[in-house]
Formats: C-alpha cells, structure tokens, sequence
C-alpha cells in the first residue's frame, strides 16, 4: 500500500502530469481523444454483441463478424487506456478517491472478464453454430451484458466529470 | 451572420422555461442526457468509420463494399434522431453553454458536413454497387471521401468536447 501511495505520488509530481494540470489546452485535448477512442471501442464491441444477440449482421458467422472489427476496437481500447491514463496521472489522489472512476475500471474489467469466459466456454464448438441467426443462450447472454456493461462504463466516466473538478 | 443580442434573449427566454428549470435542477437529467448522446455518437461514428475503412480496404475486406454499407449505414439515421433529441435537450438546459459559443455552431456544422457524406456514399453505393471501384479515379475519390469522413467525424467530437472549455461565463 505504501508503495502504491509511492508512485502514485511520483506520478502526480512528474513532469508530464505537471504539464498536463498546467496547460489550459492540453486536458481538452486528451478528454476529446479519449471521448473518441471510447466511442470507437464501444461502438465496434456494440456490432459483435449485436451479432452475439441475433439482431445485426445475422447473415455473417460470428468470427468474420470479430475479425472484421477487432483490430478497430483493440487499437480504440489502447487510445483510450493511453489518454486515460495521462488524465489520471495529472489528478491521481483525486481520481483514486472517486467513486465513479473506481466504478468505471472494476466494470472495464467485469467486461473484459466476461469476454474471457465467453471464449474460454464457446472457443471450441463456435464453428458448429457461429453461422446461425439464432446463437446459444450462453452466447446471447454474453452480448447482452457487454452492452450493458459498456454503458455503465461510458455513464461513469460522465458522472466523473461531474463529481470531481480537474486540477 | 446570427445576431448576438437576438439569440442572447432567446438563451434567457428558454432558461426560464419550466423544462429547462427541471433539467437544471435535477442532478441526474444532465449527465443521463450527455450519456446517451455520447453512445449515439459512439454508434455513428464507429458505424461510418466500419465504412470507411472498408473504402480504404483496411477492415473487413473479405465483404464487398455495398454490404458493408448495407449492414452499417441505415442504422446511422434513427440514431441521428436520439443525438438531436438529447442535444436539444442539453441545449435547453444550458443554452447559453451553447448558443452563445462559437465552438457549437463549428460542431454542428462538421455534423452536417459528416451526415451529407454519409447519405452520400450510402445513396451512391445503394444506387450502383460499382460505383466507387468503376475505375482509377472514382477509387481515388472514393479514397479521398473516406478520408474526409473520419476526420470530419473527429472533428465533431472534438468540438463537442471543446463546447464545455470554451462556453461564454
């Protein structure tokens, strides 16, 4: 714990982070590439839970569907963790005290948790049923709590806005 | 050109209606509003990039071009319609955030400059699949408007953003 209070100060107190709370142009400037690359993850992961549900794109089968928009989304999700990350170093303490923010990165990793256990469950027989309109239950169950848990994660990060005051 | 005193009494006018007053008032309305204008623009914008990376033939080159835009490129209008709806109601909220702020009209601006290209390419592509492969200089132009798109559409969303530093006192 001491050693996490540690850097989390060494943060703060670094340059870059000094450079971000000082510079009136450059938060405006991260916040807009993170908006952006959170609307490029989300959107590209609402078109697979979509597919995943049975509403859109039902005539492709489920991996061509992922391939087609993976790169997208994981390039999105590094833009975002980057841009994220240079807003949390600049107000560490702050953001660690924020209820939202905590939210918003246990429910990043509730949605990443669930991809995981949606492949580790359906990795094996997704050639057998990835070309039906209609998935299994386990598969629909998986679309349907992304979105929902994608949503949280976008509302949080609005709630932050509101709840704490940068700099 | 708007006249400033004009839309600065209309601002007045509409922060003083009973709507307005609610969406000031209750905490949540708010941030609920700029959530789901938020995802409405995360469905547009990663909607017309899908299709603009396929022009480009970076993503999804496995599928022709007008299926790509068939999948995609429908869904973007009744979704246009909750971006509206919520930025209204954002805009009666706070109206002087954004009426009186010259960022706002360069954001709806770049938003009307990115759904014209948008019904553009999905006009041209349902009118006649070939239309952007026919020969060397459509594909460039086809190129060249898929380049715009993106960066029209990052324009918006930097603006929308930039609103919230740049609002009149």
């Amino acid at each position: 714990m001491l050693q996490l209070q540690g850097l989390i100060s060494y943060l703060e107190n670094s340059a870059l982070a000094d450079n971000i709370r000082e510079n009136d142009l450059l938060f405006p400037l991260i916040e807009s590439v993170h908006v952006l690359s959170i609307c490029l993850a989300v959107g590209s992961i609402l078109v697979v839970d979509l597919r995943l549900l049975g509403l859109a794109s039902t005539d492709r089968p489920v991996s061509r569907v992922t391939q087609g928009i993976l790169p997208l989304t994981w390039g999105a999700f590094v833009v975002a963790v980057a841009s994220g990350g240079l807003m949390f170093i600049s107000n560490a303490a702050k953001y660690l005290g924020n209820g939202y923010f905590i939210a918003k990165i246990l429910l990043i990793g509730a949605a990443g948790l669930n991809m995981v256990i949606f492949h580790a469950i359906n990795a094996r027989d997704l050639p057998k049923w990835e070309n039906d309109p209609r998935l299994p239950l386990s598969a629909r169950l998986a679309g349907g709590l992304s979105i929902l848990l994608w949503v949280a994660v976008v509302a949080c990060g609005r709630w932050i806005g509101f709840t704490m005051q940068p700099g | 050109m708007i006249d400033a005193a004009i839309v600065n009494e209309f601002s007045k006018w509409l922060a003083a209606t009973p709507l307005s007053h609610t969406i000031q008032t209750t905490g949540w309305i708010i941030p609920t509003l700029q959530t789901i204008h938020i995802l409405s623009v995360a469905v547009l914008f990663s909607s017309a990039i899908l299709v603009d990376l396929r022009i480009w033939r970076v993503l999804q080159r496995d599928a022709p071009l007008p299926d790509v835009a068939r999948r995609f490129l429908p869904l973007i209008w009744p979704v246009v319609l909750i971006l509206l709806v919520t930025g209204s109601l954002l805009i009666i909220g706070e109206p002087r955030r954004s009426l009186l702020n010259t960022t706002f009209y360069l954001k709806m601006a770049l938003l009307a400059a990115a759904l014209a290209l948008t019904g553009l390419l999905q006009w041209s592509l349902s009118s006649a699949p070939g239309f952007w492969d026919k020969d060397r200089g459509r594909r460039i132009a086809g190129r060249c408007a898929a380049t715009v798109s993106i960066l029209v559409w990052c324009g918006v969303i930097f603006g929308g953003r930039f609103i919230a530093y740049t609002q009149a006192g």
